[in-house]
């Protein structure tokens, strides 16, 4: 597949490989480089990138999930707002994600009306085709996702379609990684940055990484081959005594990000006082909601919902987990209470969880490379 | 979710639609966050829209840097492994 295939090429891996343990030695000391999203997360256990790289070279995961930081209270509310006589339209990554009286897909077997969506424009496909129904999206997602749901709110209001409305838990990327680097908990060297929230904010919008927090960080694809380059770049740039933003997504990603789509984000949503995150507690101004414009079509608004904040599971330590101070394997309930099928955290839910990918792909590499030692 | 996937625009059909192939299958998206997209762009298409243009020759680049970057490495590794000043 054209602009896929060509950075799966193993030979060229190999290559990047040597390159990188040999800068690895000449620096003489562990790095360790968080990865934002869990797009990469699922690249680097799905392609064992782990394996192939020298010891000193350490993969953190980082926040950039969005099924696995939505808080257990805003997914009982989905889940009561599923059971309000509406077509409650969701991403099929929010199904199996548990809430505190389980799932959407259980509330799916009890008789909610729940269906899968591609695109929030189904969504409101399936709103204009049953006028006598209320439809809710539940959308989440960061600054990617988000423009998507602002074009679709619009169109809603453009088109007049009132029975459609959005439960948005949408995020911003910035105030999380503020939280991690504010806390100084957390020993790390770098970024590997978030190549398709970039696309839409631009990669001048992580300039603060290094002016702020004297670190590195490399906007990278997806591939492989993307991620192998990126570690590359972050140990040239501490091998040559640099520290800056540097774009390895360029084909995709610009300095200056998507203006169309934020100038929509800025029409459409408005910055919440206060958002809760799961693993971060409440973080200022790090989600939205709709503007007042569009305040119809905030189904916060056109509903009461229970609004209540709960606590993780106590087994569970999704939030160790989230903001990388923990390994997935390192989790007490990793692959006994918690699997895929039988999801205690969010983590392990999504594709993009680290605990999903590392227990889906990554602990076979690891054993396999244990067996190799 | 937050995958995106390259397409390629094969016919436009007004109203900020369009129609891409990703990988041999078509589907219809919108192109509304972005302008000027032409017959035979490729697109990254996420949830549904066409959230970035693909440009080719970064593409291009990207490569040409890895493919660079491995060969200058090897060779000299396998310069280092081929001395023998003892």
């Amino acid at each position: 597949m054209r602009f896929v295939d060509e950075y799966r090429d193993p030979a060229a891996a190999k290559s990047l490989v040597n390159a990188i343990t040999r800068l690895s030695g000449e620096l003489g000391r562990t790095l360790r480089f968080m990865e934002i999203c869990g797009g990469h997360t699922h690249t680097i256990y799905r392609h064992g990138l782990e394996q192939l790289l020298p010891e000193a070279v350490e993969f953190v995961h980082g926040p950039g999930c969005p099924v696995c930081v939505i808080p257990m209270g805003r997914v009982d509310d989905a889940v009561w707002l599923a059971h309000q006589d509406v077509i409650f339209t969701t991403f099929g990554d929010m199904m199996r994600v548990p809430g505190t009286g389980g799932s959407l897909l259980q509330a799916q077997a009890n008789g909610a009306d729940i269906r899968f969506v591609y695109s929030p424009l189904d969504a409101l496909k399936i709103a204009r085709d049953n006028p006598g129904r209320e439809v809710v999206f539940f959308a989440v997602g960061f600054e990617t996702t988000a423009p998507s749901t602002a074009v679709t709110v619009a169109q809603a209001a453009k088109l007049g379609v009132e029975n459609f409305s959005v439960f948005s838990n949408h995020v911003l990327i910035r105030p999380p990684l503020e939280a991690i680097l504010g806390t100084g908990g957390l020993q790390l060297d770098g970024f590997i940055g978030p190549g398709h929230v970039a696309t839409v904010v631009g990669s001048d919008h992580f300039q603060f990484i290094p002016a702020e927090h004297k670190l590195p960080i490399v906007v990278t694809g997806f591939e492989p081959l993307d991620i192998l380059q990126a570690v590359d770049m972050l140990l040239t740039q501490y091998s040559e005594g640099r520290c800056e933003v540097e774009n390895q997504y360029a084909r995709v990603v610009r300095p200056e990000g998507n203006e169309a789509a934020r100038r929509l984000l800025d029409e459409v949503f408005a910055t919440r006082e206060t958002f809760e995150w799961r693993g971060l507690g409440y973080i200022p101004h790090s989600g939205y909601q709709l503007a007042p414009a569009y305040a119809e079509f905030d189904a916060e608004r056109r509903f009461t919902l229970p609004g209540a904040r709960v606590a993780d599971h106590p087994a569970c330590q999704c939030g160790l987990v989230l903001t990388g101070q923990l390994k997935p394997w390192e989790c007490r309930v990793f692959g006994r209470g918690c699997t895929p099928e039988r999801p205690i955290g969010t983590c392990m839910v999504s594709p993009e969880g680290a605990c999903a990918a590392y227990y889906n792909f990554g602990r076979l590499h690891r054993e396999a490379a244990a067996i190799k030692l | 979710m937050c995958l995106g996937i390259p397409g390629e625009v094969v016919e436009l059909l007004g109203e900020d639609l369009a129609t891409v192939a990703v990988n041999g299958v078509k589907r219809d998206i919108s192109i509304g966050l972005l302008d000027g997209v032409k017959v035979g762009d490729w697109v990254l298409v996420h949830v549904g829209f066409a959230l970035s243009a693909i440009d080719e020759a970064e593409a291009t680049e990207t490569l040409d840097q890895i493919k660079k970057l491995g060969r200058v490495w090897d060779e000299e590794l396998d310069a280092f492994k081929e001395t023998a000043i003892r």
